[in-house]
């Protein structure tokens, strides 16, 4: 017993109720153990191993993460991931702080449109994806049509055709997709907001827009900084949007992160490769969320 | 006096947005002589003007879809696009039914799917946050912060060791071991969500049950889940949206056609017929798949937020 307890072993025998609870989560504990750290484990040996879909695995030790030191496609595949990133980020930000701005108030409909800009976060990316693919069609796209019937044009655009055009186009269909989302995240931040800040404000003569800039900003700091560290971390895994819309292309040109593993992996068959940009991929998004927790830290402890 | 108005807000229009702009008009200051209800009538109105335009446009896509996917074949598939349809017709409704393996077993493929991913995640998840809420046990911090901690990983790393699991597990290419994955993506959240709802329970009511001479499973059936529905929902919501929407892991664990996804489905039919794209049945398609996600939304919307708002707080 004293040797049990020097090692900091549990407590033996477990009293009912310990043997409950551990009942009770044993169901969570045997999925997230087969079902992710498992896998988990496994990617990490499989980036050491030649990995082929069949036939059998050899150890490589390094080879993979040195050949990643030199693939140009997965080097230019980040660069495009993190040029997106760039873009998209402040891109939602923005119009969802005035999406939030606008339905902070109570008036009257104002449910209705907290809806509508909400509604396509609830679509799936692959659907939103084919939709806007459909849209941005030069033969049937609705874009197209109508900007020539404006005389805007005079012949199709290939929205999809050129990389610079095609991010733009992209980050479109995304910030449709995805400021409700941060709007709403805004919203929450907003709204916890004491009112008397305001009253206090307008009783010194502050405008709407000093309220603002010396209230609603500072207030909201670290909703700020959950908006966009989600969003970051959310435009690193991007797939469906440039999968569907572009296939990588033209020339390559918009291939992010996981659509460029998928490629390795169930394209190419080069699973142990892909492992390991699967392990860098999950280094960089390990070190984003430790830069939201730490943005995020209770700065009261 | 009203010229002095109107160059004044065009002068916001200009620095800032036309939401702001909008905003300012309606403030509440006594600067212009302007009576505060003329002032309050036109902010008002642009203020609306803004978000009905935001609205109509947030909309269009969704609609201009469904619209379409009313048009004849060969009206939807013209180039350029027909604005307003001769006729309506279900025929690329007809067509999607007898797509590849037909519509409804990509229906039944996602339905079952989901409802297995949603029903086993509610069940873990109720088992497990009211463990993690209401035993102590040695560890039980720890095994919460991994299972919270695999949000942080994401997902998209561990699909090609899950596609060799399932094959040695026997479960590769089937339905049952997809919704096994899908339920281990969603658990993290729904382990949260179940137990902050757990947490809000006084523990009287569950003590005044105990007593009674239940046993913890009775207690947590009878007396406790009635009380955390609002968590369940917002979890299976959650779950819903989750597998529904899923593309990349049903494509890297399906292989057989007659066991793809709504989403799988829809991107072959992308690919289109010897380089044909059929439009309309496309619409139809992407129509089908939109409306459980927008029906259910619409329908259970406070909990979905209550869900974001959680999570948002959590972090």
């Amino acid at each position: 017993m004293s040797i049990a307890a020097s090692l900091r072993l549990p407590r033996l025998p477990l009293s009912r109720r310990e043997r409950a609870g551990y009942a009770f989560v044993l169901p969570c504990v045997v999925f997230t153990t087969v079902f992710f750290l498992v896998p988990l484990a496994m990617t990490l040996w499989m980036s050491f191993n030649h990995w082929p879909l069949l036939g059998k695995p050899n150890f490589a030790g390094l080879a993979n993460y040195l050949d990643l030191l030199h693939d140009e496609s997965f080097w230019s595949a980040l660069w495009f991931t993190t040029r997106y990133t760039l873009v998209v980020t402040p891109a939602i930000f923005l119009l969802a702080f005035i999406l939030a701005l606008l339905v902070h108030r109570a008036v009257r409909f104002v449910g209705i449109f907290r809806t509508a800009y909400f509604l396509p976060v609830v679509i799936g990316m692959t659907t939103a994806s084919l939709l806007w693919w459909w849209m941005f069609n030069d033969q049937v796209g609705i874009f197209s049509a109508v900007l020539m019937d404006l005389g805007l044009i005079d012949e199709p655009v290939q929205w999809l055709g050129e990389t610079n055009s095609a991010l733009a186009s992209i980050v479109v269909m995304v910030l449709w997709k995805a400021a409700g989302f941060t709007m709403v995240i805004l919203l929450v931040g907003m709204q916890a907001i004491p009112q008397d800040l305001y009253e206090a404000a307008r009783m010194d003569g502050a405008r709407w827009l000093q309220q603002t800039r010396f209230i609603t900003i500072p207030m909201m700091r670290r909703t700020f900084a959950l908006a966009l560290t989600m969003s970051v971390i959310g435009s690193y895994l991007a797939f469906e949007q440039f999968f569907v819309l572009t296939k990588g292309g033209p020339m390559n040109s918009t291939i992010s992160v996981v659509h460029w593993i998928y490629r390795a992996s169930f394209t190419y068959f080069k699973l142990g490769y892909g492992a390991a940009m699967s392990v860098v991929l999950l280094l960089i998004l390990l070190v984003l969320s430790v830069v939201q927790m730490y943005l995020l830290r209770d700065e009261s402890e | 006096m009203s010229d002095i108005v109107t160059n004044e807000s065009l002068a916001y229009s200009e620095s800032v947005p036309a939401a702001t702009a909008a905003a300012l008009a309606h403030s509440a200051r006594a600067r212009f002589t302007l009576s505060r209800r003329a002032r309050d009538t036109l902010g008002g109105t642009l203020y609306y003007v803004v978000c009905v335009a935001l609205t109509l446009i947030f909309l269009f896509p969704i609609a201009w879809s469904a619209f379409t996917s009313f048009y004849t074949p060969a009206e939807a598939m013209a180039s350029p696009p027909v604005y307003w349809p001769s006729r309506l017709s279900v025929q690329n409704y007809r067509s999607l039914a007898e797509y590849g393996h037909g519509i409804w077993r990509y229906l039944w493929n996602s339905s079952a799917v989901t409802l297995l991913t949603v029903a086993l995640t509610l069940v873990l998840a109720t088992l497990g946050g009211y463990g993690f809420s209401r035993f102590r046990f040695p560890g039980r911090n720890i095994i919460f912060v991994v299972i919270l901690a695999t949000l942080m990983i994401p997902f998209q790393s561990i699909l090609t060791p899950l596609f060799i699991l399932l094959r040695i597990l026997h479960l590769q290419d089937t339905l049952i071991g997809l919704a096994l994955v899908y339920t281990t993506f969603q658990l993290p959240f729904a382990v949260f969500m179940l137990r902050n709802a757990f947490d809000a329970v006084p523990r009287e009511v569950e003590e005044a049950s105990l007593l009674d001479g239940c046993t913890p499973m009775r207690s947590l059936l009878l007396v406790m889940l009635p009380l955390v529905k609002p968590g369940l929902v917002t979890a299976g919501l959650f779950a819903f949206f989750g597998s529904w929407n899923e593309l990349l892991a049903a494509l890297i664990l399906m292989g057989d056609a007659k066991n793809f996804t709504l989403p799988v489905m829809l991107l072959n039919a992308q690919s289109g017929h010897m380089g044909a794209v059929n439009w309309g049945l496309m619409q139809a398609g992407i129509t089908i798949s939109i409306l459980p996600c927008a029906l259910l939304f619409l329908l259970l919307q406070r909990y979905y937020i209550n869900g974001l708002i959680a999570g948002a707080v959590k972090a």
